[in-house]
Formats: C-alpha cells, sequence, structure tokens
C-alpha cells in the first residue's frame, strides 16, 4: 500500500463517471489529495463539482471509473438531512450502529448514553427524530457517528439546513469533539465560510467535472469566529474563485 | 451556549405538551365516536321508516326492534357462537396463511429482478380479480373441504398484502439505504434494520385491505358451501333464509357487520400509532 502512515486517506486521480442518458457524465476528473492523521480537511465547490460523490466513494458507496481513493481505518458517513432512522429513537439510532459494529447487547444503552450526553443531548434518548429540531438531529447524527467508532468523519453539507445559531453551535461542538479525538475529518459544504471556520486546509474543486483548483492552508488561531474579519477575508478569495469556476464550467 | 441549549430544548418541548392525556383521550375517543352513532341512529330510522310505510310485510321485512330482540336472544345461546367461532378461525387460518405468504412473495419480487419482471405485474391483476372465482376450481381440487374456504381467502388477502410491503420496499427512501450501508449493514442486515421497518406503514396498509378482502371471500364461500356439518355464520344465513326467517337473517347481517367494523378500528389503531412513530402524521413535531 502506497498509503504512508501519516495519511488517513489519499485520493489519486480519481475519476467518476455516471450514465446519463446515452453520454456519460463526469463528476469527477482526476481529482488529487491527501489529507493527513487528525487533520480537519474541508472541501469547498459549487454544486456539480462532485463532492458527495467524492464521499460515497470515499465511504464505499459508488465505485470509482478511475483512479484510487484510500482511507485507513474505520469510515462514518455524516449526511445534509440527518439521516436518523425515523421510527427509532435518538438512542436506538445510535445502539443501532454499536449493533452493526457488534457491541453487545448488555453494553449498548451505556455506550449509547455516554456518547449522546457528549453531543450535549443527555435527557433526549427516548425522543424520535420527528420529535427533536434541526440542530439536535444532526446532533443525534453525529453521535450516531461516533458510536461507529471511526478514524475517519466524512462529512456532506450536514449544517446546510440548519439556522445560523444552531450551526454556530454545532461548528463549536464539532470542533470539540475534534479536539478531544483523533479523527481526521473532511467536511464538505458550498459555504466558504464554513469551511474557513473549521479546516486547517480548505480544498476547492472546480466544477463540472470536479478537480482540485486550489488548496487553501488556514492559520487562523482556534477558536475561530465566523464573523471575524480575517477569516472573512481568506472566506471572500475562495469565494471569489468559486464564482470563477463556476463561470467558466458554464 | 448553555442558554442557546435550553432554548432548544424548550423549542422542541413545545408540541409534546398540551390538555391532560386522560381527558385528551377521552375527548379524542368521543368526538370520534359521536358522528358514527349518529350514522347509526340515523340508518335505524330509515329502516324503521321503511318498516312503517308498509312496502313489504313485517315477515319479509322486521323492524329494528324484532330484529334486535332477536340477536340479543340469539346471543344468550351459547350455539350461536359455534357458527361465529366457526367462521373467525377460518379467517384467521386463511388470513395467516395469506400474510406468510404475501410477505414471502413480495420480498421475493423485490429482491429478485427476474422474479419481478415475472409477477410484478400479474400481482395487480389477481388483486383486481374476485377471489371467488377461485371457489369452483377449489372445490374441484379440493372437494367441499376446509381447503377449499381456506383458498379462497388467501387469493383473496394475499395479493393485497404482497402488493402492500412490495410498495413499501420499493418507495423506501434511498437515504436511509445509504444510511444503512454506510453503518455496515448490508444484505439481510440492511433488510432487518431499514427496509423491512422503513416498509412497515405501507404493509400495515396492506395488511388492514387484505383483511377486507379477506373477510369478504370467506363470506362469498360459506354462503356457496352449504354442505358439511359445520356451522358457521355462512350455514346459519343459508338456514334463515331457507325457513323464511328474516329476523334472524337480519341478526346475522348485524353480526357480520359488526365483526367487519371491529377487526378494521384494529387495524385502523395499529396504523395511526405505528404512522405517530414513524413520525408520518401531520402536525405531530
Amino acid at each position: 500500500m502506497a498509503l504512508s502512515d501519516k495519511h488517513a486517506l489519499s485520493v489519486e486521480r480519481l475519476t467518476v463517471a455516471f450514465p446519463h442518458g446515452d453520454q456519460v457524465m463526469l463528476a469527477l476528473d482526476g481529482a488529487t489529495f491527501e489529507v493527513k492523521r487528525g487533520e480537519f480537511v474541508c472541501v469547498v465547490g459549487a454544486s456539480g463539482s462532485g463532492k458527495s460523490t467524492l464521499l460515497n466513494v470515499l465511504a464505499g458507496l459508488d465505485r470509482p471509473s478511475g483512479g484510487r481513493a484510500h482511507v485507513h481505518g474505520r469510515v462514518a458517513l455524516i449526511f445534509q438531512e440527518s439521516a436518523l432512522l425515523p421510527w427509532l429513537t435518538a438512542a436506538g439510532n445510535v445502539e443501532l450502529a454499536l449493533e452493526l459494529r457488534g457491541v453487545k447487547a448488555s453494553a449498548r444503552q451505556k455506550v449509547a448514553h455516554e456518547l449522546l450526553n457528549r453531543v450535549h443531548l443527555a435527557g433526549f434518548e427516548r425522543r424520535r427524530p420527528h420529535e427533536l429540531s434541526g440542530g439536535m438531529k444532526q446532533r443525534a447524527a453525529l453521535a450516531r457517528a461516533l458510536a461507529q467508532e471511526a478514524d475517519v468523519l466524512l462529512m456532506d453539507e450536514p449544517f446546510a439546513a440548519l439556522d445560523a445559531i444552531s450551526r454556530d453551535l454545532l461548528h463549536e461542538e464539532l470542533e470539540r469533539i475534534w479536539t478531544e479525538s483523533h479523527l481526521t475529518i473532511l467536511f464538505v459544504t458550498h459555504n466558504a465560510r464554513e469551511a474557513v471556520r473549521l479546516g486547517d486546509r480548505v480544498i476547492v474543486l472546480t466544477s463540472r467535472p470536479g478537480r482540485v483548483a486550489h488548496e487553501v492552508p488556514i492559520d487562523l488561531p482556534r477558536p475561530r469566529s465566523l464573523d471575524s474579519p480575517e477569516l472573512a477575508v481568506i472566506a471572500g478569495r475562495i469565494t471569489d474563485r468559486l464564482k470563477h469556476e463556476m463561470s467558466n464550467g458554464r | 451556549m448553555a442558554a442557546e441549549l435550553t432554548s432548544e430544548l424548550r423549542m422542541s418541548e413545545v408540541p409534546r405538551t398540551g390538555p391532560h392525556p386522560v381527558r385528551k383521550s377521552a375527548a379524542r375517543v368521543w368526538s370520534n365516536l359521536w358522528p358514527k352513532l349518529g350514522a347509526v341512529v340515523l340508518a335505524v330510522a330509515i329502516w324503521q321508516l321503511i318498516v312503517w310505510s308498509g312496502w313489504r310485510p313485517q315477515s319479509a321485512l322486521p323492524g329494528p326492534w324484532p330484529v334486535l330482540e332477536r340477536l340479543a336472544g340469539d346471543l344468550r345461546n351459547l350455539d350461536f357462537y359455534a357458527g361465529i367461532g366457526m367462521t373467525l378461525r377460518r379467517a384467521a387460518l386463511g388470513y395467516a396463511i395469506a400474510a406468510g405468504a404475501g410477505t414471502v412473495v413480495a420480498i421475493l419480487i423485490a429482491r429478485v429482478k427476474l422474479a419481478r419482471r415475472a409477477v410484478g405485474s400479474l400481482l395487480v391483476g389477481l388483486q383486481s380479480m374476485p377471489s371467488i372465482a377461485w371457489f369452483p376450481l377449489a372445490l374441484l381440487l379440493l372437494q367441499r373441504s376446509e381447503g377449499a374456504i381456506t383458498l379462497v381467502v388467501l387469493m383473496g388477502a394475499a395479493p393485497a398484502i404482497a402488493a402492500g410491503l412490495l410498495s413499501g420496499i420499493d418507495q423506501v427512501h434511498p437515504m436511509l439505504i445509504r444510511v444503512g450501508r454506510a453503518m455496515g449493514a448490508d444484505g439481510l442486515r440492511l433488510y432487518r434494520h431499514v427496509v423491512l421497518p422503513a416498509a412497515l406503514p405501507a404493509f400495515v396498509g396492506g395488511l388492514k385491505q387484505g383483511w377486507a378482502f379477506a373477510w369478504r371471500s370467506l363470506m362469498s364461500a360459506e354462503l356457496l358451501v352449504v354442505a358439511g356439518n359445520q356451522t358457521s355464520i355462512g350455514t346459519q344465513l343459508q338456514l334463515a333464509r331457507n325457513l323464511l326467517d328474516t329476523q334472524q337473517l337480519l341478526a346475522l347481517m348485524i353480526v357480520i357487520f359488526v365483526i367487519g367494523v371491529v377487526i378494521d378500528s384494529l387495524f385502523g389503531a395499529v396504523d395511526r400509532s405505528v404512522r405517530q412513530r414513524w413520525g408520518l402524521l401531520g402536525g405531530e413535531a
């Protein structure tokens, strides 16, 4: 395996094509990048840049048409819509992830309780998804991902549907969990500010097909504020780049 | 952070707290009940008016009171229950087999592409075919046996049950499948933990419709096969007709109607509780 020990995941000339009518549509065309162990990397791209496809391939849900995508260790995926199973309670969702991982029945309830506690959902174990707010659902989804004991967390625009305050809170929460753990996070978003708020590094994808256009290391000290002027400057540059990409794509 | 969290909690608290739960459920039962009671009173009144109009002699069309008196008398007689018991046993047996067969067929069609191409569209045809059309064949194959009746009930209920489960499986949100696979569930485990629970509301709908078909098919079959020493609601109906005992006839019709309504409302309750758990009821949360 070419993957060195420092790297949690590597993507090499990754190409993914889908049949689209009679033609073939390229979602990703030769994307290449690496993510170090414990790194928090954000991927920004306009719609059609193959962001979700990238995560699906890394999670093993889609197959690459060319090139390689390799993840070192276990992967957990968090989606935009909180994809909790609606018939299970918050605790039930976490417990199912534990069960599928092979955790013994006797231990599941206690572990689920601890995980929900960790994302500040103590007291909501018995609630079903439709009885939780959007932010709470994403907390529960986060707890469920943690239950998978993944090394790499893949997040697909997880906070895009939330109101500003809930999203702010979840940024703090995610940053705290990431700092406390040894997780590697690959976070996909279309929002440049969010990417700069969270990432050690921001990868900018081109549109139709997706390719790595640009990598921006973010050296701002943590915790960062979404409203800080330094952050706004960097985010502005990334947004300009995205606009440029979109007009090219058209 | 803590302050914002509690505000988030309070927001989600709102839909849960309401009027006192017991009073609320009593009020709900009453608000469900009174339109039905009103309809029954209206139906009985119309019945009585027709009888009073003298359109048919009382021997052919007795009024509600003599019939209800007769029914009350029947209900005190243990023999009357033997017929009801027989009919309900047949319904339960045929329906149980139909539920099992329908489930297996639906999963097979959902899982095996060839099976879908082969019998997927036949299912719709079977569903609209009156199951009593199977009866002559059933009589030839199985003679005047319990088996013939069970077969008719089975053919009545199974297609509806299979179609309900199949449409439930087909309509499972692709996102839930991705979630399940991302959590490491595949094959049977994906079915057990994700697909089948997600399809449950549609399955319950199919079971409910299947019951309605089973009950109709059973009544038709029992009226056609009067042979045998077994008493059943169907044979009692035929007997009442042969003896021109219209009071008994109408009393039995009320029994058939009430059994249908009671079992249907049991399914309705299960359906509601499943949909509530699944968060599918409008206005919740």
